[in-house]
């Protein structure tokens, strides 16, 4: 009880740590607009790839899709935000946009969460692919010319707040009944079956639950960068946060976390550099996949209960 | 004497034109010990799968005498079928490898300890409470199996025979009416299969469950089972107390052929 309280307040720490941080170098302009920019879209992307290695990492089904549900969650904000210009706006189209995609995450998840590996990867790419053509032929999302001048409802603060509710909503997630289940599900789906668990619906709920945060994330930049357009969320979009997940470690949150920060810095570097950013990036990428193919952190986690008790057991030993 | 808990009734399975399990009529009646044994390739464990709803029946009833009354099996899925209270193990082991010990027995208790959605997202007191129960519980399991000092290692770091012991745990975690070992005793030595022995008489006595087994070691059958039944080429070749089998001129023709 303890020692679990000791834990919860360290993370509580080190989160408004983090934000104080931040503000502190705000406040004396040692972050500017491009820093800013950037530390924006390593919080999404952390809320993205967190989201998405839930599915990949945690209930074994590899997705390609998670772009199209970031685009629901996008045009949502930006079309309701455009008559409803407030904070409040904001997040009802937040919770609008996290609505639809579980929705569409329900309908393309029953029939191709049958399918596996390969399958089921091309199924999801496929998915996302019908969302973005749809955006961009409907005419309330403006086709493929998208939205702009979408008011700016989300400053670093509440990208870092909602990365912070996401990342602790998604490990509550793991660390429970349901998260069991659907490693279960990953790791034998025959003796999950054999045990009562029903794994059609726990790969479900791991989606369904990836779809939602997804369009949380999409929310956030349009909020933030307030133009979006159907291009932004093709499959290159899908991709680039499965390299943060595949890269941080697959079944790893804090390597998810690790890997959007270090990819997002890695990015601002090499902005400076042109092509060659291309071919640093996907060097760096090709090294890792050679020396650690299961990313950075393969499925280690930082735990701070579990350091207390190394710390303790040091403790005692040197008495 | 007893009343039944499990019968199956005229149980055929074809795999395209080959039948594997051919009109087989089974019951298990409750906290009984049954053996299932046969030369291989006799369709035990297909019979198994059946049984358990892994691979759907092409005809015939099997059907669950519980409190409510008769409840049948057939079309059901394995996790429907497993809730009703039929658990197993497997021949080639199938734990949760990469899961500590400790989660994949929690794992096997998802049915029997309920947290909402948002009492896990929000840790809530309830969660807590029911997190604590469960893993008092799993505690128990791994503690009367002695298997406390791995409780936090991960399944595939067990020596084979633990392995084995664990998988049986996972399945009483489930609290089985019926508990199906398909070859237990598989690759054991002879210690560790009378470990075995004593592990399955405790389990049938301490849970009061009905347990079947597969298994090829003759001594352990023959000490363990009370009532046995003999498969060969998919169909019913006898049935009977493990005195009886050794003696039946058909089973002893089955095993050692026509000249022995």
């Amino acid at each position: 009880m303890k020692a679990r309280l000791r834990a919860n307040l360290t993370w509580l720490a080190l989160m408004v740590l983090g934000f104080v941080v931040i503000d502190s170098c705000e406040f004396t302009g040692l972050i500017n607009t491009f820093i800013e920019n950037m530390l924006v879209t390593i919080g999404i992307n952390v809320i993205l790839a967190t989201g998405l290695n839930l599915i990949i990492g945690f209930s074994g089904q590899f997705s390609l899709g998670h772009a199209g549900f970031m685009a629901i969650g996008a045009y949502a904000t930006g079309i309701i935000t455009q008559t409803m210009a407030t904070p409040a706006g904001f997040f009802i189209s937040m919770v609008v946009g996290m609505l639809i995609a579980i929705v569409a995450a329900l309908i393309v998840g029953i029939p191709t969460l049958r399918l596996r590996g390969d399958y089921l990867a091309i199924a999801t790419m496929g998915a996302a692919e019908i969302i973005r053509l749809l955006i961009n032929n409907l005419k309330i999302t403006n086709g493929a010319a998208g939205l702009f001048n979408i008011p700016a409802l989300a400053s670093w603060a509440t990208v870092y707040v909602l990365m912070c509710l996401t990342t602790i909503v998604t490990v509550n997630f793991i660390h429970s009944r349901s998260g069991r289940a659907i490693m279960a599900v990953r790791e034998d789906e025959i003796a999950a079956e054999a045990m009562g668990i029903n794994t059609t619906r726990w790969k479900l709920a791991a989606f369904v639950f990836g779809a939602a945060t997804a369009a949380i994330g999409g929310s956030l930049h349009a909020a933030y960068i307030q133009t979006i357009a159907p291009s932004d969320f093709n499959i290159m979009a899908s991709i680039a946060i499965l390299i943060v997940v595949v890269l941080g470690g697959v079944g790893s949150m804090t390597g998810t976390f690790v890997a959007a920060v270090g990819l997002g810095a890695l990015d601002t570097i090499l902005q400076n550099f042109g092509t060659l950013r291309m071919i640093i990036y996907s060097l760096a990428l090709i090294l890792i996949m050679i020396f650690k193919p299961s990313g950075l952190l393969g499925t280690w986690e930082l735990s701070f209960r579990r350091l207390n008790r190394h710390h303790l057991k040091e403790v005692t030993n040197h008495e | 004497m007893s009343s039944p808990l499990l019968t199956a009734t005229q149980l055929v399975k074809n795999f395209g034109g080959l039948t594997a399990v051919a009109n087989v009529s089974v019951h298990f009646d409750q906290n009984e010990l049954i053996g299932l044994i046969g030369p291989n390739g006799a369709g035990k464990t297909t019979l198994f799968n059946l049984l358990t709803g892994v691979t759907p029946v092409s005809s015939g009833t099997i059907s669950l005498y519980t409190d409510h009354g008769v409840q049948t099996l057939n079309g059901k899925k394995p996790a429907q079928i497993a809730q009703a209270g039929l658990s197993r193990t497997f021949q080639n082991i199938r734990l949760f490898k990469a899961l500590s010990v400790r989660d994949n027995v929690r794992i096997a208790m998802t049915n029997h300890y309920h947290e909402s959605f948002y009492s896990c997202l929000l840790r809530t007191p309830h969660f807590y409470r029911t997190e604590a129960a469960m893993t008092a519980a799993t505690q128990k399991l791994l503690a009367l199996f002695d298997l406390t000092a791995v409780a936090d290692q991960p399944a595939k770091n067990l020596p084979y025979g633990v392995q084995r012991r664990l998988e049986i745990v996972r399945a009483l975690a489930t609290k089985p009416k019926l508990l199906f070992l398909d070859e237990p005793a598989a690759g054991m030595n002879p210690e560790e299969t009378a470990d075995l022995t004593r592990l399955i008489r405790q389990i049938q006595q301490d849970f009061h469950i009905t347990v079947v087994l597969i298994e090829h070691d003759m001594s352990l059958v023959m000490n363990v089972v009370e009532r046995l039944y003999v498969l060969e080429h998919g169909a019913l070749l006898a049935e009977g107390t493990p005195s009886e089998i050794q003696k039946n001129p058909a089973v002893i023709k089955a095993y050692l052929g026509d000249d022995a």
